[in-house]
């Protein structure tokens, strides 16, 4: 980083959007997380760690907590998962660490996991002590990464520990990609994303933003660079192609989610419906819940059982009074200056289990703003004659990320077709090391 | 048959107590009016807070250490003796008496070490209505320095000399408290019980320093940027007075009636002191902590446990562990146990293997999985292998079997597997394992007939080599 002004600084600052988006799972104070540490059974081969797919050793950062060595504690954190701080906020930990603590076999309490890394790294980030590691001595290589998301991140900064420098190109103007753009505000802050990320650039990382690739500077990449790290995503949110679709009124949950996020958008219409039931769709339907929609509604094929929200996420969004109407399909979307209305069709299960619209059922919601969550498409097909594809994904070896072409590394989202933060973690570490071995195999004298 | 309903009331060296529970000679016993709402709350006697030449006391006097978040699991003071006059304690004493005349008051002495001095204060305290003396030989600090407390406790010719000044004059029973802080706690119960004294009391506290400041290297508690050793108590230091009470109780040239004292909090830990011989407990950091109002649980639960068991007075279980307890030539050396695991309550912590391999004999195994039993594979292997592994967050549509879905029963290669061929018995593994029940330690049986260490020698077929510590007394 070489004197740009604090991502920090850049952060959008509106205080009304701060108090709807308030912590889900407020901060633990000292003297509540030293005796949940304690709780921590110190298990061995912890099935936490296992979990987690960064592989961070809960239990020694606990234990360090209860120990009062909280720096030691974040650095145990951030040399597993460089996004410690924001993992600790945007994991569903539920499937993750604290859903295998073995507690839930015991006394059904398992450790707040979650909450004592927050306390752990809040604790760094309050002390303003720099970040625990330096990069290693310069080894006069250089990667590029295009995209400055979680993997890229997580990748950069396992390059720079090993002396090799990595050079980010990102489209927006600020780091993170979907960590600082589209996670919910009540889980992890746009400025706690920057926070991290700010950082983990004491590494030495170069920035280049609001840079979008193209073939012809891919070219000019692959011949500067030793090796590239594709951390590219997944690209715009699919569309319904039904009529009425271009009517203003009409969104995508990622936009709307970057909207509030960024201070674009303050506010929602009185009706607001979201078309998808994935975890994406319930981070737009509360944040509509909360930016003052009077109803919103989630709109779904299939029934509870199909969707790909996880649990505890469909119970919050219930809580913030969401609606969930199972079994139905958009027909068409009403309106003649904007969206009014949104006409569904219910489906039925035939006998083969494929759902078949019923003729004649169609009805419609009253719709001020219409917010489609039905999944991301991609974007990989400038590489497509670098790195073999499979239905839009760009294949790589899990333990590397390297990709059908040595030089090219990939992933996150564009490779595992989009999951968690914590995923394109664990793969930019892996492919961070991976990239590293292959360049220290290939440039080794014969 | 219906049990008749069990009774607190008992008598210790002829005197009689409601109940056996008692406030030790501390700051619950400062005044007058402390100790009557003791009673009011429950407590059967009290032992007056040392009476004696009133002194000059410090700020702060007392620290602590907390364990794992719980406050005060050890407590320390370095506070003197009463600091009120003697007379003003005498008033109130016969004050409490004349309104409390069935509960206890005890009084706590310590004087100067001369005979005169000790009949004065015996005859005015009696006088004042006391039951019976405690002679304070254990304050571990400021009064040592001065001759007094410890000072006296640990020699245990001073403490026969002094006893004995009190017996000539003392018309109630006399009961000696005991310091800790020496080697062989029956020396100076042995001296006691010379020098004619009628009950004894213990432990009193035990030197000691609770901690350093790491920001500004002072001790505690601190006086002005100093600190001295002090007196340790609370529940940290019960094992070691069950100890010294079980070496008291066992000794004939010891035995009287003895006051336990030490981290007694709850019916429980009173029970314990009473199995191995006491005839009362005497309690104080407890108090300190939560106030007289414990008593009421020590009795409800005391009573409850003597029901079911079907002890009616407290005379009926007094002592009755002192036979289970004996020097370590007696015990058994042909029992054998072992330890087994009970897969339906293990919750897959693995607590027990890290500890059995580290800490034991390497007797537990992570192999239940693998094709053959390995006993070759050890702890730094097993975390290298658990590294290299893949994870990635399961999306529920897609993939079944994420961490949340083993929550009901805990997958078999998590479960450890007890070596029982080369398991010692030691019981690390069930004392680590955080499932009551999970980790019994079952008895093998081996067809051996008992045999000690003192039959084994005694017929000659010791290993070369061995030997014992005699003890010479």
């Amino acid at each position: 980083m070489s004197g740009q002004t604090s991502f920090v600084e850049q952060a959008p600052n509106h205080p009304e959007t701060s108090a709807r988006f308030g912590d889900l799972h407020p901060p633990l104070d000292k003297q509540a997380a030293i005796p949940e540490a304690n709780r921590c059974l110190f298990c061995f081969d912890a099935p936490c760690t296992g979990a987690c797919p960064t592989h961070i050793d809960v239990p020694r950062f606990i234990k360090k907590i209860a120990s009062g060595n909280l720096s030691g504690s974040a650095r145990t954190i951030l040399d597993a998962n460089i996004l410690g701080a924001s993992c600790a906020r945007a994991c569903p930990v539920e499937v993750l660490c604290e859903g295998a603590c073995v507690l839930h076999r015991f006394n059904k309490q398992p450790i707040q996991i979650a909450r004592l890394q927050r306390f752990a790294m809040d604790s760094l980030h309050a002390s303003g002590a720099p970040l625990p590691f330096v990069p290693g001595a310069e080894t006069g290589l250089s990667v590029a990464l295009i995209g400055a998301g979680p993997a890229s991140l997580a990748c950069a900064a396992e390059l720079r520990r090993r002396g090799i420098r990595a050079h980010l190109y990102d489209g927006r103007p600020l780091p993170g990609g979907l960590n600082t753009y589209g996670v919910a505000e009540y889980k992890l802050p746009l400025v706690e994303s920057l926070r991290e990320i700010e950082m983990l650039s004491q590494l030495g990382v170069e920035f280049h933003f609001a840079t979008m690739i193209d073939a012809e500077m891919l070219a000019g990449l692959e011949r500067e660079h030793n090796a590239i790290f594709l951390g590219i995503g997944l690209g715009a949110i699919h569309r319904l192609g039904i009529a009425g679709e271009q009517l203003p009124g009409v969104t995508n949950a990622l936009d709307l989610i970057a909207g509030y996020k960024s201070g674009e958008r303050t506010t929602v219409p009185a009706r607001v419906a979201v078309v998808g039931a994935g975890n994406t769709a319930i981070d737009a339907a509360v944040a509509a819940a909360r930016l003052g929609a009077a109803e919103v509604h989630i709109a779904y094929r299939r029934g509870p059982e199909q969707m790909s929200a996880f649990a505890f996420e469909y119970e919050h969004a219930r809580l913030e009074g969401v609606k969930f109407v199972w079994h139905v399909q958009p027909t068409r979307i009403l309106g003649s200056e904007s969206v009014e209305g949104l006409e569904l069709i219910r489906l039925a299960a035939s006998a083969d289990g494929s759902i078949l619209p019923q003729p004649g059922s169609e009805f419609s919601l009253a719709v001020d703003l219409l917010v489609l969550a039905i999944g991301q498409g991609t974007h990989s097909s400038i590489f497509a004659d670098k790195v073999k594809l499979e239905r839009g994904r760009i294949v790589i070896d899990r333990a590397t990320g390297q990709t059908s072409d040595p030089k090219f590394f990939a992933g996150g989202d564009c490779t595992n077709g989009g999951r968690e933060v914590v995923d394109a973690v664990a793969d930019g570490k892996r492919a961070g090391i991976g990239i590293a071995a292959w360049l220290e195999a290939t440039l080794a004298p014969a | 048959m219906p049990q008749p309903k069990p009774t607190l009331a008992t008598t210790f060296c002829g005197i009689q107590c409601p109940n056996p529970f008692w406030l030790a000679s501390a700051p619950p016993t400062n005044c007058g009016e402390q100790i009557m709402r003791a009673f009011d709350a429950g407590w059967g006697g009290a032992v007056w807070k040392t009476i004696g030449e009133p002194i000059t006391n410090v700020s702060s006097r007392y620290s602590s250490i907390d364990w794992e978040g719980r406050r005060m699991m050890g407590f320390n003071n370095i506070e003197l003796i009463s600091d009120r006059s003697i007379e003003i304690n005498l008033q109130e004493m016969a004050e409490v008496k004349r309104r409390y005349p069935k509960h206890v008051v005890i009084a706590s002495l310590m004087v100067e070490s001369k005979r005169e001095t000790w009949h004065d204060i015996v005859q005015r305290t009696e006088d004042a209505g006391a039951d019976g003396l405690e002679l304070n030989f254990g304050c571990p600090h400021g009064m040592s320095e001065r001759g007094m407390g410890s000072a006296v406790g640990q020699v245990p010719e001073y403490c026969e000399q002094i006893t004995g000044w009190v017996k000539e004059k003392a018309r109630t029973p006399v009961i000696v408290k005991l310091t800790p802080n020496i080697s062989d706690i029956r020396m100076p119960a042995r001296a006691a019980k010379r020098g004619g004294a009628d009950a004894l009391s213990a432990i009193n506290t035990i030197n000691s320093i609770t901690g350093i400041d790491l920001n500004t290297f002072q001790a505690n508690p601190n006086v002005d940027g100093k600190s001295s050793h002090g007196g340790y108590c609370g529940p940290a230091v019960k094992p070691i007075a069950l100890n010294m009470v079980q070496q008291v109780c066992s000794d004939p040239a010891s035995a009287l009636p003895l006051s336990g004292i030490g981290g007694i909090a709850n019916w429980q830990d009173a029970a314990e002191f009473i199995l191995l011989g006491c005839g009362t407990v005497q309690v104080c950091t407890a108090v300190m902590h939560y106030g007289y109002r414990i008593v009421e649980d020590m009795q409800d639960g005391l009573l409850a446990w003597m029901a079911e068991k079907g002890f009616a007075s407290i005379d009926d279980f007094r002592g009755r562990s002192i036979p289970n307890v004996v020097s370590w030539n007696q015990l058994n050396l042909n029992y054998q146990i072992v330890a087994r695991i009970h897969e339906d309550l293990c919750i897959g912590c693995q607590l027990c293997y890290t500890a059995c391999w580290d800490g034991a004999h390497q007797c537990i195994h992570l192999d239940r999985t693998a094709p053959a039993p390995d006993t070759t594979r050890a702890p730094a292997m097993v975390e290298a292998e658990a590294a290299r592994r893949i994870s990635t967050t399961p999306i529920p549509k897609l993939d079944a079997g994420g961490p949340g879905s083993t929550k009901a029963h805990t997958p078999l290669e998590r479960i450890p597997r007890v070596d029982e061929h080369h398991c010692v018995g030691c019981n690390l593994c069930s004392l680590v394992c955080p499932v009551e029940g999970c980790i019994t330690m079952e008895r093998i049986e081996n067809g051996l007939a008992p045999q000690t260490w003192a039959e084994r020698t005694a017929a000659g077929i010791t290993p070369g080599g061995a030997c014992e510590v005699v003890n010479t007394k």
